[in-house]
Formats: C-alpha cells, structure tokens, sequence
C-alpha cells in the first residue's frame, strides 16, 4: 500500500508513515469516507429492524405467558373474558392475500406480457403511467372505492352469480353481506396488480431480443417465441413482482379493515365476514383495555411479522429451486 | 465491371439464393442501397465490412428477422429456391433458413430441451424420435462426445464455446437448409472458433452456410465467396480468394489491409 502511495503522489514515503498517509490520501479521495457512511447507513437499516422485532417481543410479554404457543392456535376473541387468539385473524390474512393473488396474477402477468411483447411503444407508456399511479394512491381511497363501489356490485351481482352457479362448493355458500373475505379480496387485488404489472412489464422489456429471435429463427410463432422463450427467461423477476405484492397484500391495513366485515370468524365461506390481523390491530387498538387485551394485538403484530418472514423465504426458496434446474417448468 | 463479378458465382454454381435490388429502411433512414448478390449453394459465404455498414441488417433480411425490429420496411426481391420469401409463410421460411447470433443465446432450459425446441414447436417429434434427432444434432455440432452426461443439466452451465456449438446444434435440429451466422465466434476464444469454423466446414456438405464476420481472417479461413459492404452498399463480391488477392476496388484493399475500420 506504501509503494503505491509513494508512486501515485511521486514523493518517497517511508516505514510506518506511509500506512498512515496512505489512509489519510484514500480520505481526501473519498473511498473511506463513502465505506464508513454506506456501512453506517445499512447497519441502522438492519438495527431498525432488529428493535422492531425486540419491541413487538417485549411488549407481548403478558400475552405470550398467559396464552403460550395456544395463542396461534385459539379461535376465540373475547375481550370481556379476556380470552384471546390468533387463529381468526391468521386465517383471513391468508385468504384475503391468496384470493388477491388468484385475481391479480393472471390481470398483471398477462397485462405485462401485452405491454411489453404487443402494445405499440407509446401506448405501453401510456398505460403503464396511468398504472403506476394506482401504486399511488392512498390505500384509504381504496377503501372508499370499496365502500362505494365494489361492496354493492359483489352484494348484488357477482356473490349471487357465484352463489346459483357454483354453490355446489362450500365456498359459496352462506348469506350474502357485501362485506367479507371475497370482498377484501377483490379490493386488495386492484391495490397490487399496479406492482405486479409494473415491475414484470419491465422485466419482460429487459429480456435480451436474441432470446426472442432464438426461438423465432426455429420456426417458432411470435405467440410460442413469447410464451415459451421470453416469460421463462424472465421468470424469476416475475416471481419477484408477485412477492412483493404478496408482501403487500398481507400487511394492507387500511382498505382491508374497511370491507372486510370486522368479525373475527374462521368460514368456509367466502361471502363471510372476517377480520385481518393488521385490520384488527386497526380496529380495536385505541379501544384495548387491560393489558392481556393490549399486548394481545401486540403479539398478533409479531405473528404477522413471522408470517411474512415465513412466506418470503418459501418465496426465496421457491426461486432457488427454479432457477438452480435452469429449466423453464 | 461490378456486373461482371456479380455474375460470376450463380455460373460457378447454382444459387441457393438470390438477391435482387434490395433496400431497407429503418424507419426513414436507409440502411441497405441496391444489394444485388447470389449465395451459393453447399458453400460458405462471408459478408465483411466495418460496424454499421449494414452486413447485419442484411443477413437478418435473408430469413425475415429483420421484421420483429418495428418500423422497418423492405424493396427488392429475396428468391430462395427461385421463390419470393417474402411470399412464403414465415414460420416455414425460418424452418429452412436458421440462425445462429453474435453472443451465445441458448434458452434458460436443460440441454436436451434447447435442442428439442424447433423439433417440438413444429409438432411431430416425440419420444424416442426426439432423442435420437437430438443426439444427431448434436454429433453435427461436434458437441456429443463433449457434453452426453449433461444432457439433463442447465444450458447456462456449458463454457461459452460449447454454447454457441448448442446454440448451432439447435439451429440444426429442424434440418435448415441455409444457416445464417451472425458474428458467432465474436465472444469466443480462439479455440473454440476454430472448433467452429472446422464444424462450419463439415456443415457446408448438407447445409449453405452465409456468415457475418468482423475477423478477415476468418472470412478468408472458412468461406468460399466474400461480400464487401460499405456504408449500406454491396461494394464487391467475388471467390474468396479472388476479393482478397487482386481487390476490384480501392475501398475493399484499404479496409482488408486495416487501412480503416
């Protein structure tokens, strides 16, 4: 390091001194101090998340002793008798989320694919603009367009279209309210299929052209050159777009809570009322008296941690296994 | 004069291909001028020229690849087999004339499943007809010997060379009968070009072979005839040996003396 210290600045630096004035030239250059601010900015990144977790942790501790690991497993609520369990809300966090994804991945995978792979240049640009702004809105707006809009279509159409067509399946079956699992669903997939259209369009435009032409120059149709050569090839950022949105879907507050009925029931059907755990956390923070009550919907806010910590490495995991075969299905 | 030479190749031997007064356009700008050449069949011919002088673009017109970049349009006449291309069902005309790209291209699939691609999109092959069609292919690329344990593992873990050799091997999986090559040894080191061009030798016996290289040397290793393009113009087009030796034209002797480009 002296030698080259010595070389770059042409003056002789001898021993010792030369470490030193070395650290010192790297200094005015600007490499440490760009290593020790960037390490210092992700060590608090990472010391935030740590302090969340010890938080959420420490401050469920009357919840945890009392209920212990049951506490996941309990279906019942009930504030008055200060019995409280996590299964209720554990349950319409996931079906709100799957049935969001179920709607949201063919609308945004397929919209990428005509944006990217069909539409005219500036159309595309156009439309994913005006996409993209969804991602904007408030999600509180979207509890509104709920309220308003969506709420009675699904009291007045489609959960009796489901009902008479396919009430065969205990999924739809039950009084109709409007309000319920099937509904958060459906809100919370207008609120992701910005992100998953959006960030697949763009991975979809960074596919190498040679891949395309690969499979064209074989004979292929620009449909099989498409389907067969550019989704495979961009696969893994496409898996990546949905998790996110995953990731979204579960943490969604605000939309949720407003639609979702507010009743901490497990239903096998679809038309039910439920509640999620960020929505319940919402809902009955301000009212909770007593601390079972309180650090109940703190623990709950812990579980919902670990879920999406669970979820996302299932996602990790799943991309490994994809991509270590290096085979497209 | 430049009549003559063009002339003189289709006499020699009959042409796989021949092009007539052909102009492209992207968008508003001109591309190609005026390109009048005849590939010869069952013989290697090389298209050189500096960046940009359009030997590409030309190439790319020869099965038609040049229509998936938007805006473009084409003049002239492409007659393969003395049949219009540009009349004939694009998916059938790429099954006859395949292609092989500048950087090695093999889809993120097994080994086995890139050179079955063009076999099953074109229906028909399956099972142990599939394996078998494969395994030739594979031998034609020279490639078996090299890779038979890894038929069932990832393309991507192939070295460079032996993916260009995939990606050939792939390309004649479907039996074309003219393989264009667009710069294929320019990311490859020397050794694996030379395990190209000696395969491109052996391939001339069933296959016309039309190559875009930026290496004279390897225009006039591997090709029986060379194109010279400038500035989106065909400036000549002679026997390799000829357009190297005694240059019809000053351009050409400046460019494959290093003069420019």
């Amino acid at each position: 390091m002296g030698a080259s210290a010595e070389t770059l600045t042409g003056k002789p630096a001898p021993g010792g001194k030369g470490q030193v004035r070395t650290f010192f030239r790297r200094l005015r250059n600007g490499d440490e101090i760009a290593h020790i601010f960037t390490l210092v900015f992700a060590l608090t990144i990472l010391l935030l998340a740590c302090l969340l977790v010890y938080e959420l942790y420490a401050h469920s501790a009357v919840s945890r002793h009392k209920f212990g690991w049951s506490f996941l497993l309990s279906r019942s609520w009930d504030p008055v008798l200060e019995r409280f369990g996590a299964l209720p809300f554990i349950y319409g966090t996931i079906v709100t989320s799957v049935i969001a994804l179920l709607i949201a991945v063919p609308l945004g995978v397929g919209g990428a694919i005509f944006l990217a792979e069909f539409a005219p240049t500036k159309m595309s640009d156009g439309l994913t603009f005006i996409v993209e702004l969804l991602a904007a809105v408030p999600s509180v707006i979207f509890g509104l367009l709920g309220i308003f809009i969506i709420i009675p279509i699904m009291r007045e159409s489609v959960d009796p279209f489901l009902q008479s067509h396919f009430g065969w399946l205990p999924l739809f079956q039950g009084p109709v309210y409007g309000v319920g699992f099937l509904t958060a669903g459906v809100v919370l997939s207008i609120m992701i299929v910005p992100f998953i259209l959006s960030i697949s369009r763009e991975v979809l435009l960074a596919v190498p052209a040679e891949q395309r032409e690969a499979a064209l120059a074989l004979g292929a149709t620009r449909w099989e050159s498409t389907w067969q050569a550019v989704v495979p090839y961009a696969r893994v950022g496409i898996l990546g777009s949905i998790f996110l949105a995953l990731a979204r879907a579960l943490g969604e507050t605000m939309a949720v809570t407003m639609v979702i009925g507010g009743t901490p029931s497990i239903s096998s059907s679809l038309f039910a009322p439920g509640y999620s755990i960020a929505s319940v956390i919402a809902d009955q923070f301000t009212e909770a008296t007593g601390q079972a009550y309180l650090q109940s919907l703190i623990e709950l806010g812990l579980a919902l941690f670990v879920l999406t910590i669970i979820l996302n490495g299932l996602a990790r995991l799943l991309i490994l296994a994809t991509t270590k075969r290096g085979t497209a299905h | 004069m430049e009549d003559e030479a063009l002339g003189k190749p289709p006499q020699a031997r009959s042409a796989k291909i021949q092009v007539s007064h052909l102009d492209f356009y992207y968008g508003s700008v001109q591309a190609l001028y005026n390109v009048s050449l005849a590939v010869p069949q069952n013989q290697i011919t090389a298209l050189i020229g500096p960046s940009g002088c359009g030997k590409s673009t030309f190439l790319r017109t020869l099965n038609r690849m040049s229509e998936t970049v938007r805006h473009t349009s084409v003049e002239g006449e492409i007659l393969l087999d003395g049949e219009n291309i540009f009349s004939v069902d694009l998916v059938a005309l790429r099954r006859r004339v395949g292609m092989v790209f500048q950087r090695p291209n093999p889809f993120p699939k097994t080994v086995f499943d890139n050179v079955a691609y063009g076999l099953r999109v074109n229906g028909g092959t399956r099972g142990a007809a599939l394996a078998d069609a494969v395994e030739a292919s594979l031998r034609r690329a020279a490639l078996w010997d090299e890779i038979k344990d890894k038929l069932h593992k990832s393309a991507y873990a192939l070295s460079g060379g032996q993916q260009q050799r995939l990606c050939i091997a792939r390309a004649l999986a479907v039996n074309p009968e003219v393989l264009l090559l667009d710069e294929p040894c320019s990311a490859l080191d020397p050794i694996s070009t030379a395990k190209i061009e000696e395969l491109m030798f052996t391939l001339q016996e069933n296959c016309t072979l039309v190559i875009v290289t930026h290496s004279m040397q390897q225009a006039a290793r591997v090709s029986s005839h060379t194109g010279f393009f400038l500035l989106g113009r065909l400036l000549e087009f002679n026997e390799t040996n000829i357009l190297f030796k005694r240059p019809g034209r000053k351009e050409t002797e400046d460019y494959i003396t290093g003069r420019f480009g």
